[in-house]
């Protein structure tokens, strides 16, 4: 394939072009922020002036825009493609700003040899970070080029504008961009203000745009990593030990070596993969070499029984979330209960997959990582080189809801790739080792203590959470399962407990609501029994599930309607414009629903400090069976300023299904030897046949307000809205993720 | 061994160990993109393709029964420039997050509405119940294969090809 750039591995190469202009901006220090992650890697002190999302980093215009001798447009974002339609999003945001089509521009996504470093595409940020970088240097970027034309015509700036690649004069005359750009007029800082257009005057953004990567990938066009074929290219397969730590005792490689196509065994420490020519050639051969290896030792996992109580027994470290008002406020009537989460995975339909090839002294690794430049430092770090030996280049691959096998495939990739130097390798997992080794979203467990005035005011709450981590995300090496495989392995640095402003097992742990006594502390988990990271939503998932079940309860106890009951604590006026709307679409009511039917409300803002979402629905609730089915669902979204409507549309209606699949039938099963969750039967998820009537998602816009990001804000409001729709149908409140059929059967008790 | 087979129209010869799966000979000798690898026993749908007009999972699917056998794929039912009515349908309702199941789950509606164009909502739904998505696009999917229905109806009312 050419479409794949073996060369040009320094940043140097790209950026030396002659007669171009370069924008460009980088950022660290909110990158590694997004998670509340710095547990992991200290973000670096950036004492400079604020500048909007990505500027803030790096105020040196140096590489997000790029126009040449002939009007040809690049943009670059750190940001990847992760089915999420950013590109999409991102070319609107810089077709607007520059007064281009979107289809003239080229889009150049994470590179660590092309992009500036944006840190991870992760926690809904990509709009706020990357889109709001783009928007104010394309902004800058033409008001620049108008300046230059108002030179050359020795006319006011203001008597131009700015049309269609082109600056226009009243006359009529017209330059293009590329007869502007000759020298490096752009090869500067960006100014803290910049002249955007109204909304208004929009052309292109808060316009629906079909996304620019579905043809390819309804047609089979090569798109994702899974698909990239370099000459003389080879496959791999890795050999995972039955339980992590488990070390290498004995192999007898001789089984495979007179199998067709296989190229070389490679072993490294407890390090263990096949290389073949053919991709099949390679899957008998890991088969072969599974059933002669011999594993020693390795973790012993916990007992799985009653597992998640015993969360609250493990050693843990307090940290205060919030703290208002005082306890023991004098109350009518409380409730208390008792929420929990289990592990949960990823689960992308495709397994993980990298291409790498070392040449030259340089290893470049094609991967779906969420962050091409703390991979490459981990990467780096594992193999001994320095940082500018290894290129990660993103290429999008199977569904991404956070840290997956991603960055672990990459480092296999890597790792083997110095065992046949030259030849291009692509690996790719197996579902099984899917399943079984990719870092999966933490088991929580959350208990509330929550009290109503006599007046059905919310007087006091009281919510404590057990949880690891959710970051154990790459920079170090030691999070690469390959790392840790090696003869001197890496470690794992020990999590750390922070509380940051976005939260991380504590995210959305406060309610929203005004409540004048709070206490929030979560209890943070060192220990990691099972591998965990950041899955989608991360803590959010477990604490709004928690919070708004329990506002369920409360406004049962104040005798008011759930709707009504969550606007009385709610001041924040685009918070109740969400729970109103959605109320409004699923025409909300407490009239009668026939036997089995129920329905449920919940509400959050993302973070606290982003999307706000709302969303009614009515549940099914076979009594024979205890299968729950969602029937039909009504969501209100705001997430600022929008770019790509059906975009927004697209990742909710997305959100809220999978989550619904979360919520009724997830979670990771294991004994003390392993993980017994090994595929699709053992590990159930949402198929046809549950999938509800109707899915209705209304986006409220903000013109001119600041973009919040979309992808996660469902993940929270679903599981609570499920249990609320429950406890409607059938008067009994389900504590413990998954619904799953048997579980509510026993709790209805037929 | 060789097998000879015909992948959308065209006589291939393919010479492999007679146990590999369809799906790696689509993939690897053939350099066929669609079909993807998901979970490789016949669990999520991923590598879906038609053998002789059935939905067939190709990962469970070994070459020695494919011997003057038609395989259509994704990229047999149209190209980026001349999408077929299913590719249309996908691409008119956005029915993709990451995409990486949408190839087989045209296929396996493709093998419905080459049965019956006019199949019912209910019936896509029941149809496409062995494939998984993960990105939770099920609503625009089911809304897609309706609306490819709807466009082939209008094709063969027409006269017009596919």
């Amino acid at each position: 394939m050419t479409d794949f750039d073996v060369r040009n591995p320094t940043r140097r190469g790209v950026l030396a072009g002659g007669g171009s202009l370069l924008v460009s901006f980088s950022l660290l220090s909110r990158a590694f922020a997004q998670e509340g992650e710095v547990q992991m890697t200290e973000p670096p002190a950036q004492p400079k002036p604020e500048l909007p999302g990505s500027l803030s980093g790096d105020p040196l215009l140096d590489a997000w825009i790029r126009i040449d001798a002939k009007g040809e447009i690049s943009v670059f974002t750190g940001k990847a493609e992760l089915g999420q339609g950013v590109k999409t999003a991102l070319l609107q945001i810089a077709a607007e700003e520059l007064e281009v089509d979107p289809a003239g521009i080229r889009l150049i996504t994470a590179d660590t040899g092309q992009t500036p470093n944006e840190g991870y595409t992760a926690g809904s940020q990509s709009m706020q970070n990357s889109g709001t970088a783009i928007r104010h240097a394309a902004a800058q970027v033409r008001e620049i080029l108008i300046g230059q034309a108002a030179a050359r015509w020795q006319v006011p700036a203001e008597e131009l504008r700015a049309e269609n690649g082109r600056v226009i004069r009243q006359d009529g005359q017209a330059l293009d961009y590329g007869a502007l750009v000759s020298d490096q007029i752009l090869h500067v800082e960006a100014a803290p203000q910049s002249k955007l257009k109204q909304p208004g005057t929009f052309r292109v953004m808060g316009q629906p745009m079909r996304r620019v990567d579905i043809p390819a990938k309804v047609t089979g066009t090569p798109i994702y990593v899974h698909d990239l074929r370099l000459p003389n290219m080879v496959h791999a397969r890795v050999v995972r030990p039955p339980r992590p730590g488990a070390t290498l005792a004995e192999l007898d490689t001789s089984v495979v070596e007179g199998m067709p196509g296989v190229v070389s065994v490679v072993r490294n420490g407890s390090f263990l993969a096949v290389v073949a020519e053919r991709e099949f050639q390679a899957v008998q051969a890991m088969r072969a070499l599974e059933a002669t290896a011999r594993w020693s030792g390795g973790t012993t996992l916990p007992d799985p029984a009653d597992f998640i109580r015993s969360l609250k027994n493990l050693p843990s470290q307090e940290g205060v979330v919030a703290e208002q008002g005082q306890g023991g406020a004098s109350s009518a009537q409380t409730f208390q209960a008792t929420f929990t989460r289990p592990y949960q995975i990823h689960g992308s339909i495709g397994p993980s997959c990298a291409v790498a090839v070392l040449e030259n002294g340089t290893t470049t690794v094609w991967s779906h990582t969420q962050g091409v430049y703390p991979d490459r430092d981990a990467i780096s770090e594992m193999l001994g080189v320095p940082a500018e030996q290894v290129r990660v280049i993103h290429v999008e691959g199977s569904g991404c809801y956070g840290h997956n096998g991603a960055d672990d495939a990459a480092a296999d990739a890597a790792l083997i790739a110095q065992a046949v130097p030259g030849r291009p390798v692509r690996l790719q997992w197996m579902r099984e080792q899917e399943h079984a080794w990719e870092p999966y979203g933490p088991a929580m467990l959350t208990e509330v203590r929550a009290s109503l005035d006599p007046s059905g005011r919310i007087v006091e709450w009281n919510y404590d959470l057990w949880s690891n981590t959710h970051t154990t995300r790459p920079g170090p090496a030691g999070s690469l399962i390959a790392a840790q495989s090696l003869p001197t392995p890496f470690r794992l640095p020990p999590a750390k407990l922070s509380i940051t402003p976005s939260g991380n097992g504590d995210r959305n742990a406060v309610p929203l609501y005004a409540i004048p006594n709070m206490r929030v502390i979560w209890h943070f988990l060192p220990e990691m029994p099972l591998r965990v990271s950041a899955l989608r939503a991360l803590g959010a998932y477990a604490n709004v599930f928690s919070i708004e079940s329990t506002m369920d309860e409360l406004a049962l106890m104040a005798k008011a309607d759930p709707v009504e009951f969550r606007l009385r604590h709610m001041e924040d006026p685009r918070g109740r414009a969400v729970i109103e709307a959605a109320a409004e679409d699923f025409n909300w009511s407490s009239d009668p629903l026939p036997e089995g039917r129920g329905r449920g409300f919940a509400f959050a803002r993302y973070k606290n400090h982003a999307a706000y979402l709302a969303m009614a629905l009515e549940v099914e609730v076979e009594r024979e069976s205890g299968r729950v089915r969602v029937v039909r669902v009504s969501a209100a979204i705001d997430s600022g300023e929008i770019v790509n409507p059906d975009g927004i549309r697209n990742q909710t209606e997305g959100g809220i299904l999978q989550a619904t699949s979360w919520t009724l039938y997830e979670s990771v099963t294991f004994d003390q030897k392993g993980i017994t969750s090994l595929d699709w039967s053992s590990y159930p998820i949402l198929r046809f046949g549950a999938v509800p009537e109707r899915v209705n998602v209304r986006i409220i816009d903000r013109p001119g307000e600041p973009f919040l990001g979309t992808g996660e804000a469902a993940q929270g409001p679903t599981p609570a809205a499920i249990g609320n729709a429950i406890r409607n149908a059938t008067g009994k409140r389900l504590y413990d993720i998954p619904f799953r059929a048997e579980k509510v059967k026993a709790a209805i008790g037929v | 061994m060789a097998v000879t087979l015909t992948v959308n129209g065209k006589a291939r010869q393919v010479d492999a160990d007679p146990e590999t799966p369809l799906l790696y000979v689509l993939r690897d000798h053939l350099e066929l993109n669609g079909a993807k690898y998901g979970c490789g026993i016949g669990q999520c749908g991923a590598c879906t393709v038609m053998v002789d007009g059935t939905a067939v999972m190709s990962c469970v699917t070994p070459l020695l029964l494919l011997e003057g056998r038609q395989v259509t794929t994704v990229e047999g039912l149209g190209t980026l420039d001349k999408p077929g009515p299913m590719q249309q349908a996908f691409i008119e309702e956005q029915a993709a997050q990451c995409g990486y199941c949408i190839p087989g789950m045209m296929m396996r509606a493709q093998a419905l509405l080459q049965a019956d164009p006019g199949a019912s909502e209910a019936a896509i739904r029941a149809h496409l119940e062995p494939n998984l998505c993960r990105c939770g696009t099920h609503m625009r999917i089911v809304k897609a294969v309706l609306r490819a229905g709807e466009l082939m109806r209008q094709n063969s009312q027409g006269g017009g090809a596919t």
